[in-house]
């Protein structure tokens, strides 16, 4: 494992930091120069116009993509790239714009995979499926049917997520991430494409998650509303570049923020 | 001098003999490019087109027609076995299956391979029927400068005139035309193309028309190489490496990849066979294509795909 | 009314994760394996009805059980974790001829020193032909890290081919047979002689269910559902920690090794005499068909479509002979190719995901019996 564990690190304390970030596809320039730090216990929201780089950047600290500068610094070790496997080691887990739930499985299942990480009894034994593999399934499955409580998806965790309407994937999403128990969570639009409702029910998981399991909160969203209550902190990109970085009044009084993205109420 | 001679005879027949896998190849890539799917029933349709041709020729000459004539209605007719063909699968298996994922409709063309190889030996038979459309003595080149010459095949020869002629007009076919136009379009999406009132039932009986006529002229070349038997469908396998190098929706991709096969193929046989014991074509192929995956994971000439979440 | 499940209460979650949770599949599944290795057992012993003479045991149930597990097998790599395999014929060859290696023992003079392995019992033999196959599989599983879908196809295509022709030009393996046909060797189970079919089929039902349990545990647990992500979406699985290589090569090396072990039984106990031609391209197509009209992704799956691409021939041969249609048997043979390609095809337009999928839609259905919703 990398580093001291979070918990070594306090609330309040810097558990990401991304320094001098760069991306690259052939020719375009998906992020520039970015730097920002997320702290631990935060609700950071990232925003900004379409195409600004926002699901770039959380790819790079996911690992998807490699930066072609700059360090990623995680729970206090520092690296150029980081590599899949070391970020959901590391205890970071993710939610995806479009929803990347695993179309054949239940949703129950679906959650299940999310405990891979901490499983650890090999091919033999659950083979046997005797003793200690099918203690640790039913182990796993008790956490697995909390995040289920907490989400409120009882209903519905033997339907094959394909069948099931889109706020309710997404909700299922949202329990594979914590079902990894992660330090930090990065969610891509979470609220795309819901109602009034559904927005609120998930905000308020996103609360409670920060609040009772003290969990940071990384996330990208458009609904300025939500942005504002939920967030502890902002940061703002427009075309790959970091034009504003603070609380969210802070942000909102900006005049290149206003000018970018937000505009001005007539 | 000799092993020079031997070795341009060697690469000579294995590129010649590249073009006539190429000629198959096309058949996939057509279909590949207009629909996306992979068309597994290709050599059984080069199977169907030469026993529909061979059949009606002997018919024909039984009746006393002359050869020429024999040959334009036996083309003729083989072209509507395979217009009717391609009616019937788009009709019955590709229009019920239209929304389904890759290995769905794969599966199905490997079903409409089964319906097609007996539906077409009973029909017309299943015996070894020999073509006669094309020389098949050789030419000896270069007698002068090698001992005995170089030994080409004629036959080898009209395949690649031929290949080059339909290559350079199905060229012309995708580019130029409104229908070439949209079955590329077909190819990128297929609801797009529809919302922009492309009918895609039609496109995709063009299609597999154009494929079947394409099969056509790969069997009135490998009938007059193997004669016209149920063998030939195997030749559907061994495109598989030639699209794997040349990309699956490449037209002049197809004719490199057939051409790296073909040589590769021979000189594998002539060089590294004696040392291995022999009969190294029947695998060498396949082991080539592996290896330029590994290297390339799309194939010589396809696509990088970047995978976006 | 039936099938209902009120009334039938799980109070642990062993017991939701079982493998047949509902009361009514759990009774059906006894009453099967009485059926299976009591009934007719019994049934054969005193030749009673259709069991009369060995037809139907020699021809239909043992075949059926071998292709059942190979269809496993190819089901775990293809099915479960979504890699498209068409050399799995080569794989049940490395299991049959690795299997009679160490049945006939091995030597092999190097330049050090010698390998020699006596002759060893048929059940090791077996297994460790089994094993090779998965040893085998790895290595033609490494290129899947790279290499995806139809692609991938193209690299177990040169497995299969290139076995093909290992096991007709290398003598070594077939023990330098002037003919190229190999023999079994003695059927003997520690003690226990399969001879007669009756036997022949207890060896093989005991090893099917074996396995079929074996693999149904696996894909129920952890290694399953990563196997299933990776298929679904293997950049997410990625993303969560699961690795792609561990996923990929243990799916290649479990249904390797099945594969191998049922190539290894279709060789001794099936075909008793065989040649490499009996592992061609014709048998992975012929498990590919299984698996997909059976269901990718279900181990019933793997049983039904067996049993169906195992059944419809002879059933189709019968119908002309019933009916008083004078037909030759070149004809016949043509004809079963159209039925059965009009077959696949009709089945993939009604129901893609294969005979599983009707079969679980027919139990939802039936759980509602009589009503309609």
């Amino acid at each position: 494992m990398s580093g001291p564990a979070a918990s070594d690190i306090a609330a309040g304390e810097v558990l990401l930091s991304i320094e001098n970030v760069s991306l690259s596809f052939g020719g375009v320039r998906a992020i520039r120069d970015v730097s920002f730090d997320i702290k631990k216990g935060e609700v950071r929201a990232i925003i900004g116009p379409n195409g600004a780089g926002k699901t770039s950047m959380l790819n790079v600290i996911n690992g998807f993509y490699q930066p072609q500068q700059g360090r990623i610094t995680f729970k206090g070790k520092t690296r150029s790239k980081m590599q899949p496997h070391d970020a959901a080691r590391g205890g970071i887990a993710r939610t995806f714009q479009n929803v990347a739930l695993f179309k054949g499985m239940s949703a129950l299942d679906n959650i299940m995979a999310g405990r891979t990480l901490k499983m650890r009894r090999g091919l033999l034994w659950q083979i046997l499926r005797v003793g200690p593999a099918l203690n640790e399934e039913v182990a796993h499955r008790h956490r697995v049917e909390e995040i289920i409580d907490f989400l409120e998806i009882q209903a519905i965790r033997k339907v094959p997520v394909a069948r099931l309407p889109y706020g309710l994937q997404k909700r299922v999403e949202l329990g594979r991430a914590l079902a990894m128990e992660p330090d930090l969570l990065l969610l891509d639009e979470p609220m795309a494409g819901m109602n009034l409702e559904e927005k609120e029910d998930m905000s308020r998981f996103i609360v409670d998650v920060n609040d009772h399991f003290g969990t940071t909160v990384a996330l990208i969203e458009h609904d300025m509303g939500v942005v504002m209550d939920l967030s502890d902190r902002v940061v703002v990109l427009d075309h790959g570049v970091k034009i504003a970085d603070g609380t969210p009044d802070e942000v909102k009084k900006n005049q290149d923020v206003i000018d970018a993205y937000l505009g001005v109420a007539h | 001098m000799v092993a020079f001679g031997q070795f341009l005879e060697i690469i000579i027949s294995g590129l010649l003999a590249g073009v006539l896998y190429s000629l198959v190849a096309l058949g996939f890539v057509l279909i590949f490019k207009a629909s996306g799917v992979f068309n597994f029933a290709q050599g059984a349709m080069v199977l169907l087109a030469g026993l529909a041709l061979v059949r009606s020729l002997d018919f024909l000459a039984a009746k006393g027609f002359p050869m020429w004539t024999a040959i334009v209605l036996g083309l003729l007719f083989a072209a509507v076995i395979m217009a009717i063909t391609a009616w019937l699968v788009e009709r019955f298996v590709l229009g019920p299956l239209i929304n389904q994922d890759g290995l769905t409709l794969f599966m199905s063309t490997i079903g409409i391979t089964f319906m097609i190889e007996g539906g077409a030996q009973f029909i017309f038979g299943s015996d070894v029927y020999p073509l006669r459309l094309f020389p098949t003595d050789a030419w000896f080149l270069f007698e002068k400068a090698f001992d005995g010459g170089i030994l080409v095949n004629k036959l080898d020869v009209w395949g690649g005139m031929i290949a080059a002629v339909l290559v350079a007009g199905l060229a012309v076919f995708f580019q130029r035309t409104k229908t070439g136009r949209a079955l590329r379009a077909v190819a990128d999406d297929h609801a797009a193309a529809q919302s922009v009132g492309i009918p895609l039932n039609w496109i995709w009986f063009i299609v597999w028309l154009v494929a079947g006529l394409v099969a056509l002229v790969a069997a009135t070349v490998w009938g007059t190489k193997l004669g016209v038997q149920f063998s030939i469908t195997f030749l559907a396998l061994k495109a598989l490496p030639v699209l794997i190098i040349g990309g699956f929706t490449s037209v002049p991709g197809a004719i490199v990849g057939g051409l790296i096969i073909g040589a590769g193929e021979k000189l594998a046989e002539a060089y590294l066979g004696p040392s291995i014991g022999g009969g190294i074509e029947y695998w060498f192929a396949y082991v080539l294509a592996l290896l330029v995956l590994l290297v390339r994971p799309q194939g010589l000439f396809g696509e990088r795909i970047i995978e976006r979440i | 009314m039936l099938y209902r499940e009120t009334g039938q209460f799980k109070t642990s979650y062993s017991a939701d994760m079982a493998v047949f949770p509902i009361r009514q599949d759990r009774i059906a599944l006894w009453i099967l394996l009485a059926v299976a290795f009591i009934g007719i057992p019994l049934l054969d012993a005193y030749q009673i009805g259709p069991m009369r003479g060995e037809y139907l045991i020699r021809a239909i149930f043992i075949p059926f059980l071998i292709l059942a597990l190979a269809a496993i097998g190819l089901n775990i790599l293809t099915g479960y974790c979504g890699q498209l395999s068409l050399g799995s014929g080569a794989f049940m060859a490395v299991g049959a001829y690795s299997a009679y290696k160490f049945g006939t023992g091995v030597h092999i003079p190097l330049e050090i020193f010698t390998i020699n392995i006596p002759p060893l019992p048929m059940l090791p033999s077996i297994l460790l032909g089994g094993l090779m196959a998965a040893v085998v599989g790895i290595l033609f599983g490494i290129p899947s890290l790279r290499i995806k879908g139809l692609y991938l196809a193209v690299a177990t295509l040169a497995a299969q081919f290139f076995f093909d022709w290992l096991f007709i030009r290398v003598k070594w393996f077939t023990n330098y047979t002037s003919s190229g046909s190999v023999t079994a060797p003695e059927l003997n189970f520690f003690g226990f002689f399969a001879n007669k079919p009756i036997e022949k089929y207890l060896v093989c039902l005991v090893f099917v269910t074996l396995f079929a349990l074996m693999a149904k545990n696996l894909v129920r647990g952890h290694i399953g559902r990563q196997w299933m992500a990776i298929r679904d979406m293997d950049i997410a699985a990625e993303l969560m920690g699961i690795r792609p290589l561990y996923a990929k090569l243990s799916a290649f090396a479990v249904s390797s090794f099945i594969i191998g072990v049922a190539g290894a039984l279709w060789a001794f106990i099936y075909l008793g005499s065989w040649e490499p031609l009996a592992f061609n391209i014709d048998r992975s197509f012929q498990l590919l068909f299984m698996v997909i009209i059976g269901g990718l992704g279900s181990i019933l799956g793997a049983f039904l479509g067996a049993a169906f691409i195992l059944v419809l021939p002879i059933l189709l041969e019968q119908v002309p002979h019933a009916l008083g249609i004078p037909i030759t048997v070149e004809t016949v043979s043509l004809l079963v190719f159209v039925v059965t390609g009009a077959l696949i095809c009709w089945l993939l337009i009604v129901e893609p995901h294969g005979f599983a999928r009707l079969w679980s839609t027919g139990k939802e259905k039936l759980r509602l019996w009589p009503y309609p919703y």
